[in-house]
């Protein structure tokens, strides 16, 4: 009953983030939406390794905090080349790759 | 008793060998023979002189073999055979495989013999040639064929043999092809001879139809097999009709092969060809191929012509008119080789005639005695176009009174000329006259006193062309004249015909040295060759001296099969198996039986035996028929050397141009000059006549039928092309793949505005797609 709660807990940042990533224009604020669902899978990964009384889930968690700083480094920079060019972070603008 | 304790030995069990060397050396010659000191002869003369060593040893053990037999059951001397499978084909198997027996054995020897010393000559008479070393390679291979086929233990290989020898007799005599009569004379021997080559392969089917059921029955063996055939011409179970047309066709082809009588045109052409070839041809090879053929299956002919029985057989027949025949185209010819050529044909009727007559064995050592003197002739001949005459062979311009400068030649010559008239005690005397002997013993007193005739006539041209070469006034070259155009008159003379000349070609460096300084004695490379055959024409016919007694009756002790019947084991094996396989142990004990009444050819063999050889007769030697046909010899030598110097050296007036005065004898002269105008018959009606009409109605056939459907046949795909053009390239083909295209297009179009380039967009597409993913998740696995 205890994990359930965490569970939910992770819904709801997940369906925050998803949220954040399709509406926000603004570059870095896609970026803090990305680290929401991530956060919240990570506390899916805690939660399940607790009802299942595993180390495993947690290990992982360890993995993916380490994945997310370096993703996170990767587009901040990418954002900011962005910016230095075009001097927006504005996403709809950016649609060179329109097919 | 068994085979395994009659003793055998490796030469016997490994006499394949023997042909195969020089097959062998023959591939070696044509791949390395250009590069090697001596041009490749050195190949020849070494796989040649490696056949030699194993035939002898070969004739050794057969000779035990046979002595071992004598001493303990004294019955019929199983030969030695082998069998390789080579290829099969509907349950029948091809096989290559060895056949040693007596006959075999003498024949062996003799071959390598013979080429050994013709190669030896050839290393010095060939020298310089252009092309020696496809001389030596085609000269070896010639051996190769006449061994496989003497070798051959079933008709394929027989076959095999004899078309090897076909196709080499090809390539040597047309070996100077750059003049167009040389090429000629070679294809109208391979032509000639094919016609007959016909008969070879029809008689082999015949026989193959009518011998294999009863040969997989009796002996588990097949009708190919030599032995098998032989057993079932003899087993009075064959059908006489089978066995007449068999032994008819089979003759045919030795009557092709052996110059017999219609068909012995090509062999007088046959001179075109390098001497050591002619001598080679001549004497050992080639033309003895027919002989051994009946030789070699003799029960079958036996059966079929009753030769047994004594009936007047086609063999005979042709055996003594190509015998008359010969002999009297040889008395007008004036090319040296050619003499000798009618001569061999001559000389082959003989055999023929014995091998008719039921003189088995006489016909044999005939083919021994004669390949001696005969090879000692060519050579020479050879001798002397290469060192007397200027490479001339014509006897009345560029020969005469040679003896005095070449004594050695002339010597051997005269031996070997004595020898093939048979005077005693050289070699033709005691074979010829056992053929004669016996065709009267066994009754054709008709064909005794024709053969008496040949003989006279024998003694007589081989006089006239021994005075002509070596006595009288020299003449032309013979007497140092050097003239350059003599080769053009040696061709109008000859009546376009195909002539050897064999000087214009060869030598071409050394030609001039020779006739700076006139005619003088050959090398020893070509004398040796001469003595060592002069001398073995001189003795060889005491391996088989009736007049001696049994004792000297060598060759009827080693070479002649026993009439005796063989009883058929119980303890068969097969034929198909591991290399080497004997079908020997098919035929295993002898028993000595009653003779003669019922004796192998004039009767079935008894239940569970067979017989491999017919129980033919040998006349006893009479001193009144020797001293008859000395006396008929003598005559003939006698005669046409008196006529001979009355008419070359004298020019007596009354036989100088008889021919052009008295009517008769020109016509008859004609007529033979003109060689009984065959080749007339042959060229002009045969060859119009049948080959005319035939291409002209092939000639219609191809206008109006052929092109006619390839015209047809052109027209309507043509038309299909362009009906698939239309229907099925056009709408079909290209109907799919536009519509492919178009289809990959309009989806294309259809999904681009899902490529917005907006990242949000793409988010929610992820996030949309992995919800749905998850709802799918969930309702399957719930």
């Amino acid at each position: 009953m205890l994990a359930v709660n965490f569970l939910i807990l992770a819904a709801v940042l997940f369906s925050i983030g998803v949220f954040g990533v399709i509406a926000r224009r603004n570059a870095v604020m896609v970026l803090m939406s990305v680290e929401l669902v991530l956060n919240s899978v990570m506390l899916n990964l805690v939660a399940f390794s607790q009802i299942t009384d595993s180390i495993d889930g947690q290990l992982f968690t360890l993995f993916v905090i380490a994945i997310a700083a370096a993703e996170v480094g990767v587009g901040l920079a990418m954002v900011l080349m962005v910016y230095r060019n075009r001097r927006s972070i504005a996403l709809d603008e950016l649609s060179e790759m329109k097919g | 008793m068994g085979i395994n304790t009659i003793p055998s030995g490796w030469f016997l069990e490994n006499a394949w060998l023997i042909a195969l060397i020089p097959a062998i050396g023959f591939a070696l010659i044509i791949a390395f023979g250009k590069k090697l000191p001596m041009k490749g002869s050195e190949i020849g003369i070494a796989s040649i002189t490696a056949s030699l060593v194993i035939s002898v040893g070969a004739a050794v053990q057969w000779i035990q073999r046979t002595n071992f037999v004598d001493q303990t059951t004294e019955g019929y001397v199983e030969p030695v055979i082998k069998t390789w499978t080579w290829w099969q084909s509907g349950g029948v198997e091809f096989g290559l495989g060895q056949h040693i027996d007596g006959l075999a054995v003498l024949l062996l020897l003799l071959v390598a013999f013979i080429s050994l010393l013709v190669q030896i000559f050839s290393l010095e008479y060939l020298r310089g040639d252009r092309r020696y070393t496809h001389f030596f390679a085609a000269l070896t291979l010639f051996s190769s064929g006449m061994l496989v086929m003497v070798l051959a233990e079933n008709m394929v290989q027989i076959i095999l043999g004899w078309e090897l020898m076909g196709l080499c007799s090809f390539l040597l005599i047309g070996h100077w092809w750059e003049d167009g009569a040389n090429s000629r004379a070679a294809l109208k021997a391979f032509f000639t001879v094919r016609v007959g080559d016909v008969g070879l392969l029809v008689g082999t089917a015949i026989v193959f139809f009518g011998a294999h059921q009863w040969a997989v029955d009796n002996l588990d063996s097949h009708g190919f097999s030599v032995q098998a055939i032989s057993a079932w011409a003899l087993s009075g179970e064959a059908s006489s009709s089978v066995l007449f047309w068999g032994s008819i066709a089979l003759f045919i082809a030795a009557i092709g092969k052996s110059g017999q009588f219609p068909l012995h045109t090509w062999l007088p052409d046959a001179m075109a060809g390098p001497t050591p070839v002619s001598s080679l041809l001549h004497s050992s090879t080639m033309v003895v191929a027919g002989v051994f053929l009946v030789a070699r299956l003799y029960p079958l002919f036996w059966e079929g012509l009753s030769i047994g029985p004594g009936a007047i057989n086609l063999i005979a027949i042709i055996g003594v008119i190509t015998l008359i025949v010969a002999a009297l185209l040889a008395f007008v010819q004036n090319d040296i080789k050619k003499v000798l050529a009618y001569s061999t044909v001559s000389q082959l009727g003989y055999m023929m005639l014995g091998l008719g007559t039921g003189a088995w064995l006489p016909a044999v050592f005939h083919i021994f005695t004669h390949a001696f003197f005969k090879c000692a002739l060519f050579l020479c001949a050879g001798s002397v176009s290469h060192s007397g005459s200027h490479h001339s062979f014509d006897m009345k311009k560029d020969m005469g009174g040679l003896a005095r400068k070449m004594p050695i030649t002339a010597g051997t010559w005269i031996i070997s000329t004595l020898a093939l008239a048979g005077i005693f005690p050289l070699s033709g005397f005691f074979s010829k006259d056992e053929i004669i002997a016996n065709a009267g013993y066994n009754g054709y007193n008709l064909f005794m006193w024709l053969a008496f005739l040949g003989a006279f006539m024998t003694a007589a041209y081989m006089a006239r062309a021994t005075y002509l070469t070596f006595f009288g006034t020299p003449r032309g070259a013979a007497a140092g004249e050097h003239h350059d155009e003599h080769h053009d008159d040696a061709h109008v003379d000859d009546h376009g015909d195909a002539h050897a000349d064999d000087h214009s070609l060869v030598h071409a460096g050394a030609h001039d040295d020779h006739g700076a300084h006139g005619p003088h004695e050959s090398g020893p490379l070509i004398l040796v060759p001469i003595v060592i055959l002069t001398f073995l024409a001189s003795i060889a016919g005491f391996t088989n001296a009736v007049p001696f007694g049994e004792n000297f009756e060598i060759l009827k002790r080693y070479v002649e099969p026993r009439a005796e019947v063989v009883a058929i084991e119980d303890t068969r094996v097969t034929i198909a198996g591991g290399p080497g396989q004997s079908i020997g142990q098919a035929i295993g004990s002898s028993a000595p039986q009653a003779k003669y009444d019922d004796a192998c050819g004039y009767a079935a063999p008894p239940e569970g035996t067979v017989c491999l050889f017919p129980a033919v007769s040998h006349a006893p030697f009479k001193w009144s028929k020797g001293f008859l046909a000395l006396g008929i010899v003598g005559a003939g030598l006698v005669s046409s050397w008196l006529f001979s110097i009355a008419l070359y050296t004298k020019r007596d007036r009354r036989l100088v141009g008889l021919t052009e005065r008295f009517a008769p004898a020109r016509w008859g002269y004609q007529f033979l000059w003109n060689k009984y105008y065959l080749d007339h018959l042959y060229e002009k009606v045969i060859v119009r006549v049948v080959a005319y009409p035939i291409s002209a109605a092939a000639y219609w056939f191809n206008q109006k039928v052929l092109d006619r459907i390839v015209d047809t046949a052109g027209t309507s795909t043509r038309q299909a092309g362009e009906f698939v053009y239309r229907n099925i390239d056009q709408t079909l083909v290209d109907g799919a793949v536009n519509a492919s295209g178009l289809v990959a297009s309009e989806t294309g179009h259809a999904l681009q505005p899902v490529q917005s380039g907006k990242v949000n967009q793409y988010g929610a597409l992820l996030f949309g797609a992995a919800a749905v993913a998850a709802i799918v998740l969930v309702i399957i696995n719930v």
